[in-house]
């Protein structure tokens, strides 16, 4: 008569376990919590505000958190015309959020100018900050910043997390 | 009160002044010295209340090289009414307007923003639109659409605007939406 020979584990908690890296765990914890900076200054703002709105929902992908201030946000949604006048405004309040963080520029004037060949408009922001995601339209269409979102999203999910402070850590050890 | 009467009292007060009639509208020519004058004149007697715009406009290569225009609106009679006075770029100075309507403060701002024309006895002649300090007036003829380089440190910084073979312009043209596309239109 065949037995089952009794579990040198608990079946029930090694069912509920799961291996991974201790990186790929933080960039997916970041990854579905990330609190946008909404910098709207411009029209593009209007499609910003339908992506956070019920019909588009940015909530599905863990985004809907819009922070108005710098020092808890993660993400920095630039959307609009960045002029020469807002230009250090907008690079002080990115300065002034926590690492990690990251930038999205969202449609055309944020990304290169955009129609604004002029002598009051920086010609993207990208002059100014490491952009992660370009977002192309004018303004872009709300899916197309989700897109950009998922994205962003897909790009932290590949980036070492603790890497670097490990590889520092070990350095000054010895 | 019709644009023709209007005419008609306007060369009564002023009969010094030539007069111009486009589609409905009256425009007065205004020696510089008499402005303050006139727009005083126009609003205590010709009954024109409000102030619709201030604007200037820069004649690169004439003398006087700058004019600004009025446009002032009568709400109860329904009429438009628009003064110009010629500035020259020796005296680029104008006797503000602030006094009589409030609003006249930030459109002579603007106006010293953009054209550099200053207005005597302004209450606050600070930028408007440009930040304190930004070393041109962009509005000129001579100024390049693409802009100058200038910096203040911790305040605003200005680039060059690459225009790649632009500016990308319409032309007018009766021969179809092909040929008025907008492009790159060298002058010459």
């Amino acid at each position: 008569m065949a037995t089952i020979a009794p579990a040198a584990y608990d079946s029930k908690v090694e069912g509920n376990v799961i291996f991974s890296r201790l990186d790929a765990c933080i960039n997916w914890m970041r990854k579905n919590s990330l609190w946008p900076m909404p910098m709207g200054l411009a029209c593009c703002a209007i499609e910003l505000m339908a992506a956070g709105a019920s019909r588009f929902d940015i909530a599905r992908f863990g985004a809907e958190v819009m922070r108005f201030s710098p020092r808890q946000s993660d993400v920095m949604i630039v959307a609009g015309t960045v002029t020469y006048k807002m230009a250090l405004a907008v690079k002080r309040i990115y300065d002034q959020m926590p690492e990690p963080k990251w930038v999205i520029a969202m449609g055309a004037c944020a990304s290169s100018g955009g129609m604004y060949r002029s002598y009051a408009v920086l010609q993207g922001i990208d002059h100014l900050l490491p952009v992660d995601v370009y977002v192309s339209g004018c303004p872009p269409r709300p899916e197309a910043l989700l897109e950009g979102l998922m994205k962003l999203q897909h790009k932290i999910m590949h980036e070492p997390a603790i890497e670097d402070q490990k590889r520092a850590l070990f350095e000054a050890v010895s | 009160m019709t644009t023709a009467q209007l005419a008609e009292k306007i060369k009564e007060r002023f009969p010094n002044l030539s007069q111009t009639e486009f589609r409905d509208e009256i425009s007065v020519q205004v020696p510089l010295e008499q402005i303050e004058l006139a727009c005083q004149i126009c609003r205590d007697e010709l009954g024109f209340d409000f102030l619709v715009d201030i604007s200037s406009v820069d004649h690169f290569g004439e003398e006087p090289r700058f004019e600004i225009v009025y446009e002032f609106y009568s709400l109860e009679q329904n009429i438009h009414l628009r003064l110009k006075t010629k500035v020259s770029e020796e005296r680029l100075e104008v006797p503000t307007i602030s006094r009589l309507w409030e609003g006249a403060n930030w459109h002579e701002r603007e106006i010293f923003d953009m054209m550099g024309i200053r207005f005597a006895n302004h209450p606050d002649l600070r930028r408007i639109l440009m930040w304190d300090g930004y070393p041109y007036f962009p509005l000129r003829k001579d100024f390049p659409l693409e802009g100058k380089p200038s910096d203040m440190p911790d305040v605003a910084f200005s680039d060059v605007a690459p225009l790649a073979g632009g500016p990308f312009v319409t032309a007018p043209t009766d021969t179809g939406t092909k040929d008025r596309e907008p492009r790159a239109r060298p002058p010459g």
